[in-house]
Formats: structure tokens, sequence, C-alpha cells
């Protein structure tokens, strides 16, 4: 079993951080952007901004994904039993 | 044609258009329990996608977050903030839990806890977890189609037959099809629904106030403290927010129908690409909010919040209109519905009738039997709606956090080698039973903090104390001995 990179779990916190611990920092009404109150216009704006994040995490782990298919000669099923303990 | 007529023809269209498509599905398959559980694990990127979508976006959420928007104000935000980091942790766990699901021919969530701890006790305990946290979430789809079909009939068809002609459908294409139907009837429901939440979304507020943007001004003016938290509650602060927000996002795939959705994929990197895509499809609910922020001023003192939106698409709209919005409800209550039958009734089949009481059964026989569940379990849920009370809200949240204490066993079974059998138990064990009395003793939120993070966090204490004095007897999923292999029929068959 290949676990995610570690740029790619970075990526994946940055809305946690953004969206979710720092909901004291954002929780407020002014300045009102595009007509939303500032907490509305935040958490819509991550919903944007998640797949942005994820979208690169997904460019990592594809190109890792090739990487390691180039290696063991693009071998189509992901779990042989040589390659386990390499895939840490 | 009187407009109760005419809304209620539309809703009969719709949801018979909707179920005809879900018994075609079927075509000339053969529906062993891997055909009908897991779609023969042949579904591309895009129903997959339909298929969570339609899991998520039940009749609650349709109804709840306009219903949270006019009731409760900002706390409702948290429904829209954990939506994108639900899907950030489904991208780094779903692929892996799909590839064991592969290796080890799994179709249910209690298959997961089955192999990796080598223990049938403690994945019938997941199943019957499962089962149980199922009943009221899929009793609350009943109530919501219920409720849609009144209110959008004008009165003209009330809610018992309503749930009961809308369940005999669902019961039948379930029955009938297994989840590739559900998938299909999703892509009529998403069109329909997403379209209309795009449009109200955008036209009520329009037509009471000149704009999204007016409407928040008016709002800003009139109820400002309705807009920033606690809102309209005493006790839904930002502690609150933070623990929902982790429970519910981290916990988003511990539903059990949820998990099982990971094995109808054909790969991994589907699930990948339909996670950076889910956060999108979800970005029609700060719509349903507006419609709710606009009913506060225009319709104050409703009783039930949860009515809100369509009183407002009734107060707005002519009845062509509102039939559309209730065929697209009430499409939206079957789906999910669909899709918690069947998975309730694989587990109960495959992972407690089987394995503690019937060992002999074979693969075609559990098949038959999870069908024949999908009959009781909707006669069932129909019974508990019609006759239960208000208890209904307070039981779905026990549910939603008892499903939370699985993160434990999920995740340190995918990433730790150190936690045992008997330590994920325990903790699974604890955090039930402290989620469960807090919330049933009405101490949501204590202290400020969500009942189930409360439960989740005594549960990983628990589970790494006693992790540390037991032995180890599975470290990870790469050496599963063949053993529990062959309690899992058909597992050693794929490996070869």
């Amino acid at each position: 079993m290949k676990r995610p990179a570690t740029a790619s779990i970075l990526l994946g916190l940055i809305p946690f951080a953004a969206s979710c611990f720092t909901v004291s920092l954002w929780d407020r009404i002014y300045p009102i952007v595009f007509g939303l109150p500032f907490n509305f216009f935040w958490v819509i704006l991550w919903m944007i901004l998640a797949p942005v994040c994820l979208w690169c995490a997904l460019r990592i782990e594809s190109r890792r994904q090739l990487a390691s298919q180039g290696k063991t000669g693009g071998a189509a099923r992901a779990v042989l039993p040589g390659e386990q303990g390499g895939a840490d | 044609m009187s407009p109760s007529l005419i809304a209620l023809t539309t809703i009969s269209i719709i949801v018979l258009f909707g179920s005809l498509i879900g018994f075609a599905a079927r075509r000339r398959r053969q529906m062993d329990l891997e055909q009908w559980a897991c779609a023969g694990r042949g579904l591309g990127l895009v129903l997959v996608w339909l298929l969570m979508a339609g899991e998520m976006f039940t009749a609650y959420t349709f109804l709840g977050a306009s219903g949270w928007a006019y009731s409760r104000g900002a706390p409702v935000l948290y429904v829209v903030g954990y939506w994108p980091l639900g899907c950030v942790v489904g991208f780094f766990i779903l692929p892996l839990i799909w590839e064991v699901g592969r290796n080890h021919r799994m179709q249910t969530q209690a298959d997961f806890f089955q192999v990796r701890y080598g223990s049938k006790l403690l994945a019938a305990f997941v199943a019957l977890l499962g089962v149980v946290c199922l009943i009221p979430y899929l009793q609350l789809q009943l109530t919501g189609l219920g409720l849609i079909v009144e209110e959008a009939s004008y009165g003209g068809v009330t809610r018992t037959p309503a749930m009961v002609i809308g369940f005999a459908l669902v019961a039948g294409f379930v029955f009938v099809s297994g989840v590739r139907g559900v998938a299909w009837v999703s892509i009529v429901k998403d069109l329909l629904l997403i379209s209309a939440a795009v449009f109200i979304g955008f036209a009520v507020p329009h037509f009471y106030f000149g704009g999204i943007g007016k409407m928040f001004a008016a709002m800003v003016r009139q109820k400002p403290a309705h807009l920033v938290m606690p809102g309209n509650t005493p006790n839904l602060g930002h502690a609150w927010y933070i623990s929902t927000v982790l429970v519910s996002s981290v916990g988003f795939y511990m539903w059990p129908h949820f998990f099982a959705a990971t094995f109808t994929a054909k790969n991994g990197d589907i699930l990948r690409r339909n996670a950076v895509l889910m956060p999108l499809y979800a970005l029609a609910l700060p719509l349903m909010l507006f419609v709710g922020l606009t009913a506060v001023l225009v319709l104050p003192g409703l009783r039930d919040g949860d009515l809100s939106m369509l009183m407002i698409v009734r107060k707005t709209f002519p009845a062509w209109f509102l039939g559309i919005i209730g065929g697209a409800g009430a499409l939206t209550a079957m789906v999910a519905a669909a899709i918690q039958l069947l998975c309730a009734a694989t587990l109960y089949a495959k992972n407690l009738v089987r394995p503690i009481f019937a060992p002999r059964m074979s693969e075609q026989q559990t098949a038959t039997l999870s069908r024949l569940i999908v009959l009781v379990l909707t006669a069932g849920a129909l019974l508990l709606a019609m006759y239960s009370s208000v208890s209904l809200v307070s039981l779905y949240l026990v549910g939603v956090n008892g499903v939370a204490q699985l993160i434990p066993g999920t995740f340190l079974g995918l990433f730790s080698r150190r936690a045992t059998t008997s330590g994920v138990f325990a903790g699974l064990a604890t955090g039930i039973a402290i989620a469960a009395a807090l919330t049933l003793s009405g101490r949501d939120p204590y202290y400020g903090l969500n009942a189930g993070f409360v439960g989740l966090c005594f549960n990983f204490v628990v589970t790494a104390i006693v992790s540390a004095f037991t032995r180890v007897r599975v470290a990870s999923f790469d050496d599963v001995p063949a053993e529990f292999l062959a309690a899992q029929p058909g597992a050693l068959a794929s490996l070869d």
C-alpha cells in the first residue's frame, strides 16, 4: 500500500488551517465581499480553493504513481509481494 | 386545473421517470452480491461522482441547510465548511481503502474490520453499529419525503400515502437493480436538484430584495447577530464549530454507505479525481442558505424552520414550479434512502447473519437474503416514520456521532502497525458509550464541544492504552494471514 507524499498531505492541510482552525479570525460580517458577509464569503471561497489544493496534490500523486510503475516495469497491479516494503 | 393537481402531476411525472430509470439500469446482469452491492467494481468517474454526490446531498441537506440558516443563522456555515474538508480526507484515504478492498474482495465496511483485525465479533459489532445508525437516517429521508410531497402538493397528498408510494418505488428498484440502479437515478435527480437549487438560490433573494447582496445588506441592518456565530443559538460558538467540522469531515466516509461506495469504483485514481471535483458539486449548497436567510426576513416566525425553503418557494412561484421542487426533493430522498437501504441490508446479511448464525450460507443465498431484507427494512422504517415522534433528529445525531467512532479503527488500520484488535474494540465501545450518553441526555454540545468529538478523544486514548498492553495480531493489510481470508469467501480466489 502506497502512502501519500508529504507534500500532498501538506497541501491537504491548507484548507483545514484556513477554514476550520482559524474560525475566530474570519467569523465576522465586515469587510463585506461581493455583497457577502466576510464569514460566508470565506467559507464559500474555500469550496473553490480546496479543489485547487487537491488538484495540485493529484498531480504530485499521479507523477509518483507513474514513477513507481516505471520502476516495476509498468505492472498493472498496485500491490505485488516484492514492492510492499518499498512503498512507504 | 387546481394548483394542487398541477403540482401533484409534476411531482408524479418526475418520480415515476426517475424510478423507471432505476429499474432499467439492471439490463441483463446477473445479480450476485458483488454486482448488487458494488456494481462489479466497474463504475467510472461520472457514475461514482453521481453516486457519492447522491449519497451526500440528501433530503436532510436539502431542507436542513435552509432550515438551519433560518432557525440558527451562522452556525449553519459548518454544513458548507465541512464538505470540502471531507473531500480532502477522502482524497487521501479512499484510494487506500479501495486498494485493500480490491485485494481482499471487500463489499462492506465491516469486511474492512474483519480482514484487518481478524475478528468476526468486531466485524459484527461494526455492522450492527452501521445498521443501527442508518435506520434513523433512513427514517429522516422518509419523513423528509413525506413533508416535501405534502407541502408541494398544497396538502393534496398527505405524508403517509406519499411515504408509502415513494418507498415502495425505492424498495422496488433497489431490489431489482442494486447499486447500479441508484447511480443512474442519481443522474436525473442531480440535474433537477442542482438546476432547481441554483435557480431559487438566485431568484428568491432577487424577488424580495433585488439580489443576494441586497438581501445580506438588509440582514446586516435588521439582524446582524444572526450572521455571526453563535447566531440564534446559545451555545454553538467557535469551539463547537471546530470540533463539529473536524468530526464531520474526518467522519465523512465513516458512514457505512459512503465507505461501501468506494468499492464501486473501477480504480483508485477515479476516487482521487472524484474528491477533487466533489466540492464543486456542493456549490449549490450556499444558495440554499441564502434562501433560508431570505425567509428570516420575509416569513418570520415559522414553527418549523425545515419548512422555510418550501414555504418561501410556495409563496413566490407558480404551482408547476413548486411541483418541480417537490419532485426533485422527493427523488433526492428516494436516492439517499435507496443507498442506505442497500447498505444496511448487505451489512446485516453478510456481516451479522452469515458469520454469527449461518456460516454455511453461500454467496448467492447471502445476496438473496440481502435483497429480502431491503423489503423488511423498508417496512420497518415506514412504520417508525409513521408512529415515532420528535426524537428522530436526536436519534440522527446519535447516528452521526456513532459512526464517527469508527475513525480510529479505520485510520490506524491503514496507517499504524501498533493498533490491536482489542484496542480498537475497546476504544470503539468507549467512544460510542460516551457520544450516545452525551447526545441522548441533551448535553451536545458538551462544554462547547461536539459530543462526537468528546467521544472520539476518549476513543483514541482507550485504543492507544489497550493496544499498548495487548499483542498485535496483524500489523497491516500487507500481512493478513490466510486463515482470516478464509473467513472471507471469495477472497482467496481473487489473489490468484
